[in-house]
């Protein structure tokens, strides 16, 4: 199915965020992720399902300013 | 003292500001009269200080506790290499008193903490976020909430930069996004990974145009919306954001209901 992640249409296997951000190599903690426009807790990552046509953004922190 | 544009000299200087129909001659007066604290005389605070003195902003704080070191000036644009070793808010306030001499400088030459940052932050209108690390982040959103202050965050590292407006309690904070800062040492900081220099430039402009939108009431600002900046590919994202219910800090049940400060990242430590 397809996906749009950070405004980049991707073909991904059916599964959960969680397993797309394994998939992806991001760790749950270093990120902040938001489904079709509303943030998802960290501890629902693993019990939501990724649909097809969805828009997911990961949202990494952005630290630096001196 | 804040400045008013009667005089010759002072209509000149602000004409190209003046002419614009969002400033004019009352935009322009706003301006002057405008208390602006930047937490971090550095990467983002150094464009921000230069915009906003330049533009006439009455009164601009500076808080930072560090001395100019040699490795900062590959970005740092407001020191330079006489200031090496001179205490950053000291520099950066000759700076802007040689562009605009009618700013009120305030300088801090220490650190924002939980015991200090409300009083300080309550003195100013707008708050601008030029720091390096992820506790110092938290604890200006932070402050910015309880104080009801808006505040211009500002993140760089390696090519990527972010610029995010808050309005405390009616936008989307920091804490609506990402609850608490990442564990330390987990996210690398610019002194680690390193950052091009000419992003702090813009990101810190950007950051001050937002705060002369905030102060003139005009535009449409960066809340509820990230801007994220790749320069290496030169992209612009904006990715819109909601004001969190479960947000520890403005949400319907908060759990944060004081400042408090978060341990210091590992590499903030080791660097001290």
């Amino acid at each position: 199915m397809q996906v749009t992640i950070n405004g980049k249409t991707e073909e991904v296997s059916g599964s959960t965020v969680l397993d797309l951000l394994k998939a992806k190599d991001v760790s749950p903690q270093m990120v902040a992720v938001e489904l079709n426009s509303k943030m998802l807790d960290r501890d629902k990552l693993g019990s939501t399902v990724v649909k097809d046509g969805d828009a997911i953004e990961l949202l990494f922190y952005m630290g630096g300013g001196a | 003292m804040p400045f008013i544009p009667d005089s010759e000299e002072q209509v000149t200087r602000y004409s190209r500001h003046i002419l614009l129909p969002e400033v004019g001659g009352k935009g322009q007066q706003k301006i002057g009269q405008a208390k602006v604290l930047l937490v971090g005389a550095g990467g983002l605070g150094s464009p921000a200080a230069f915009y906003l003195a330049a533009a006439g902003v009455g009164t601009v704080g500076l808080i930072d506790s560090d001395a100019v070191d040699l490795s900062n000036l590959q970005r740092q644009i407001i020191h330079q290499t006489p200031d090496i070793g001179r205490p950053k808010v000291a520099s950066a306030k000759a700076k802007i008193l040689a562009l605009n001499p009618s700013v009120a400088v305030e300088t801090y030459d220490m650190r924002l903490t939980a015991e200090n940052a409300l009083d300080l932050i309550s003195r100013y209108d707008i708050v601008v976020d030029g720091v390096d690390t992820f506790p110092a982040k938290f604890l200006i959103n932070d402050a910015c909430f309880f104080a009801r202050k808006p505040l211009v965050h500002g993140g760089i590292l390696r090519f990527d930069g972010r610029v995010f407006t808050i309005l405390p309690g009616q936008s989307a904070c920091l804490r609506c996004i990402f609850k608490q800062p990442p564990p330390p040492g987990a996210v690398a900081s610019c002194q680690e990974a390193g950052v091009i220099g000419a992003l702090a430039g813009v990101i810190g402009t950007i950051q001050a145009t937002e705060v002369l939108k905030l102060i003139l009431g005009k535009g449409s600002l960066l809340t509820n919306r990230l801007l994220d900046y790749d320069a290496r590919e030169t992209r612009f994202r904006v990715i819109k954001v909601a004001k969190n219910p479960r947000c520890p800090l403005c949400g319907e049940r908060p759990e944060i209901t004081r400042l408090v400060e978060h341990e210091p990242e590992v590499c903030a430590v080791r660097t001290a």
